[in-house]
This record gives structure tokens, sequence and C-alpha cells, in this order.
């Protein structure tokens, strides 16, 4: 071994440490591109029409998506939620956690497209109805259901046992620990699980397409639940951001099509990115709350 | 003869009651039988982990288990509040009577870890705050009305002897105190659900001596009140607290007698070779 041998090994650990630097850069570069080429090209074409909650406007699809992925997660969290609970704290080791755990697994890796066919045959065909913003969000609810489900059973998979043992320890039933311990301890896990989940909901299109309907037409002063253009109404076609771009890029059904896709997009960036912001802050209070500091 | 069974389902008489009768202290005679525990055998699997043992712990004294590590005193503790449930493949035959009753059989599974307590090796408090942690027993006994659990959380903190550094800190994180802090917490968290026993699991071993001190000080005190038994690695601390001392080896209860005894004339010489540092 002589000193060349030393500088060898020292250079391939310099170049070895460039190369992951640029690695890791490089995903922060291409966001920052992509988020300020988006940004820049939506404002351009961006107009006062545009921001309004008319026909001309985005603002009804703005509305809907947000309806859209807020029913969504409603449905995914009812289903996912107690399917982790049941994974991490009630079943043993057997092969039903097995088949549930692969169900859940598989789930996970559909086609979204494939979903949103499967929507379409079960909630729009089979049940007669037109599209409606209730079909496309069950079927969306379907894409984020095994997300929470993982990610609820790793939250509550990761607590120290000892939060389990104290609580029997003090004469608590597994319900009263898993309700009063375990969920609360797990809450900022379960709602990064959330965020992620929305995030999912927010750019979904292909399970939209033939659930959720590609028209949206709301009159701001129909508060009649039962009218098929009342904003709450959850049975009435509901175009959201993403199958409005899909819309106008395809069907170029207006002059400006482009620009007006361009300004769809960077509404959604703003929504996705905001959203994400909010989430993260507010799951960092709750932590930070807890943690005692 | 009684197996373990590995449901802790709320029972319906259970859940009806608003708040389980605290121990009547009065009524208690100091020396009274709180365990009686006769030809108990545990298996983990086919692994033997306690043979025959049988003892007596009596009412408001402190019981010090003491041995090597897995001579099988930890897995004793653990079978008093049947927190061995928890553990498969875990059997116990034998006969372990909570103040005349069956544990397996004739007391509430619930019932019995409210009434008998648990301190563990490290602290555990839940990430909750200081007054949430202590108010989690009697919560779980249905007391919701926030004058009373403000009292009990004061009571059970004073007992501890948290009071008068945590007083000003309620509403913070539990998990920002010290360990010993944490401990002493925990300890208190546990007084809240009114045991009438308190099992102690090698509660010092993770803290400093001035800590320790405190935890010991606290048992001495505790005594008046409650029955403790402890598992410790520290012959001294048994010395130094209890009353009585049980000496296991290899899952056998070799010695069982008063502390003064064990310690100056023990009648077997493993107990001997044992206390006097020769092995462990």
């Amino acid at each position: 071994m002589n000193d060349s041998h030393f500088a060898a090994k020292k250079r391939a650990d310099n170049i070895m440490t460039v190369f992951f630097r640029f690695g890791a850069w490089s995903a922060v570069i291409l966001l920052i591109a992509f988020v300020g080429y988006v940004m820049g090209e939506g404002c351009r074409y961006l107009t006062a029409d545009m921001l309004s909650f008319t026909e001309k406007g985005l603002g009804n699809q703005f509305f809907n998506t947000l309806y859209l992925v807020f029913l969504s997660l409603v449905f995914s969290a009812i289903g996912g939620i107690p399917a982790g609970v049941y994974l991490a704290e009630y079943a043993r080791k057997g092969h039903l956690v097995k088949w549930v755990r692969m169900a859940v697994e598989t789930l996970s890796s559909l086609p979204s497209i494939v979903v949103g066919l499967f929507g379409y045959l079960v909630f729009i065909v089979m049940t007669h109805s037109e599209w409606n913003m209730l079909a496309g969000a069950l079927t969306v609810s379907i894409l984020m259901l095994p997300l929470l489900t993982s990610v609820t059973e790793d939250a509550l998979r990761t607590l120290p046992e000892s939060y389990r043992l104290s609580s029997y320890g003090l004469g608590a039933s597994q319900w009263q620990t898993v309700l009063h311990v375990l969920l609360p301890a797990a809450f900022p896990r379960i709602m990064t699980g959330l965020i992620m989940a929305a995030g999912r909901g927010f750019g979904e299109a292909a399970a939209l397409m033939f659930t959720a309907g590609m028209s949206t037409d709301i009159r701001w002063d129909d508060w009649n639940l039962g009218s098929p253009s009342c904003p709450l109404n959850p049975l009435r076609p509901s175009e959201t951001l993403t199958l409005h771009i899909w819309a106008l890029r395809t069907e170029a059904l207006e002059v400006n099509a482009n620009e007006q896709a361009a300004a769809c997009s960077a509404i959604l960036m703003i929504l996705v990115v905001s959203f994400s912001l909010i989430a993260r802050y507010m799951s960092y209070r709750i932590d930070k709350k807890m943690g005692g500091n | 003869m009684a197996l373990t069974t590995t449901t802790y389902g709320y029972t319906k008489e259970r859940s009806g009651e608003a708040r389980p009768v605290s121990p009547d202290i009065a009524a208690v005679e100091p020396g009274s039988l709180t365990f009686e525990i006769n030809h108990m055998d545990l298996f983990y699997g086919d692994h033997h982990a306690l043979k025959d043992v049988s003892m007596d712990i009596r009412t408001h004294e402190i019981t010090a288990l003491i041995g090597p590590s897995g001579c099988g005193k930890s897995t004793f503790l653990k079978s008093l509040n049947r927190r061995n449930d928890l553990v498969e493949n875990c059997r116990i035959t034998g006969d372990i009577r909570f103040e005349g009753k069956d544990i397996f059989r004739e007391v509430d599974l619930l019932a019995l870890r409210t009434r008998v307590g648990m301190v563990f090796q490290q602290p555990t408090p839940f990430p909750k705050s200081i007054f949430e942690n202590v108010a989690y027993g009697p919560r779980l006994q249905g007391i919701s009305h926030k004058g009373e659990l403000a009292g009990i959380v004061e009571q059970s903190l004073r007992q501890a002897a948290c009071w008068d550094e945590m007083k000003d800190r309620l509403n913070q994180s539990a998990l920002g105190l010290s360990g010993g802090q944490q401990q002493r917490l925990c300890i208190a968290r546990t007084l809240a659900a009114r045991p009438s026993v308190i099992l102690m699991d090698e509660p010092t071993s993770a803290l400093d001596p001035i800590s320790t001190q405190k935890i010991e000080d606290l048992a001495l005190e505790l005594k008046e009140k409650y029955t403790i038994i402890i598992v410790t690695h520290n012959m001294q601390q048994a010395k130094r607290i209890s009353d009585k001392t049980a000496f296991f080896l290899l899952g056998e209860l070799i010695e069982f007698d008063d502390t003064v005894k064990m310690f100056t004339d023990p009648s077997n010489p493993k107990t001997e070779e044992y206390i006097t540092g020769r092995f462990g």
C-alpha cells in the first residue's frame, strides 16, 4: 500500500460524494423548474374571467376538485383507517391477515384507468345513474384506501409497546387503548397519510373520466340539495380541474384552449402545493405539542 | 387448573359501573393476605419458566423479588396482573388468589388490572400532557367531571412527590420531563387509578442515583397505604426498602423470608452465595 493507493481511494470518495449530491439536488432543481414553468405559463394567460365561478371561469372546477377530494377522503378514511387498526392491533398472525395484506397491496398497484372503468361499471351502469361526483369520489377512494390502510398500520406498529402495556396496566380495554392512546399518538402520521391521499385525489384524472363526468353546471344561487345544479349536491356531474385540462387539450372546443389549460394547471398547482404546506405545518404543530418541546 | 385466556373484553357488569369501589384502606388489616400463590407453574411454549412457586404476599408490605437475569422474577410479577395473557403460548397452572379470589376465574380482568397497578422498568408516559397522563386511569373509570379529575390529579401527583415541580406545567407534554420525573409521573398515574397493589418492575434501573433515592423514599411512604411488590437487580435496594424478600433462581423460588433474616442469616446456601455476590 502506497500513497497513490490512498489518493485513489480519496478520489473515488470525492467523485461519489459529488454524484450523490447531484442526484439529490437534481430532484430539487427539477421541481423548482417544473413549478416555475407551470406557474409562469399559467399566470401569463390567467384572466379575471377564468377566476370567476361561472361557465367561462375555472372556479366551478376548482370547487368540484375540493369537494370531490373531501368526499373521497371521508370514504377512504372510513374504510382504510379501521382496516389499518385491525391489521396492526387486532389481527393475529395467520392466513386471514396475509390475505388482507395481499389485497391491500394489490389494490395499491391497480392502474387508475382500470379502477375508473370499474367505478363506471359499478357506480354508474349498475346503479343506472348519470355521471356524478359521488361515483367519482367512491372511485377515487378505492385508490386512496390501500395507502391509508398501510399508513395507519405502520403508524400504529411503530408506537412503543409500552403505550399498550401501560394502558392495559391501568385497566383499559383494548378499544379504550386504541381510542385514547394509540390513535392520538399515531395521529400525525395518519394525518400525513391523509395528505398523501389527498394529493393523489387532486391529481386524479383517469379514474374520474367515466365516473365524475366531463361537465359541470353549478348555479351558485341554487341551494336545494336535490337540484342538479346545486353546488353541494353530490349527485351531479362534476368536472374537476384535471379533467378540465384533459378536455381542453384533447377536444379543443375553444379558441384559447391552450391558454386556459395552462392557467388551469397553475391553479391546480397552487392548490396542491398550498394544501401540502398547510397540512405539513399542522402536522408539525401537533407533533411539537405532543413531543413536549 | 386455571389456564390463561387471551380475551380482554369489556364485560357488561364492569362497563355499567361508574367507578370501582376504591380499596377501603381502613378496613384492610395490615398483615392480611393480598396475594396467595399456591403451586404455580408457568410455561412459555415448552419452556418451564416458573416451577412450583408458592408465596403469600401480605398487605401493606414491600415484597422484593431478587435473582439473576432470567430467573423468572419478572415473569412472576407479570402474572399477578395477568400481563402474561398478552404473551402468546403462555400457560399458567396452579392457584393465584387476589384478596381471596382466583384471578383467572373469579376476578374480572379489567377490575384486576385496575386494582393491581404497574410501574415499568423504563418510564412509560403517554404522549399526552402531564394532566392527561394522570387523569387517564380515572377517565377510564368514567370520571369526566373537571373538578373531580383535577382533584385526583393533584392528590396523585402529591402522593408521588411531583406536585411542586409539575403543578405549573400540567398542560405541557409529559415527554418533556426528565427520566426520573417521568418515572414518578408514571407512579402518580398508577396511583390515580386507585389500585391497592403496585407492581414495580425494576423501576429505578434506568434512573440516576438521585432519582433512585426519590423513588425508594416514595415506595416507603406508599407502603402505608399500598401493597408493593418490586423486582430489583439491586440487592442493596431490596435490603433498604423491603419487608420480605423472595429469591428466585432458574424458575424456582429458592427462599422467601423476612428481608432482615434473608440478608443476615439465609437458610439456603444458594441464597447466601447470591447475596454475597458469588454469582449473578
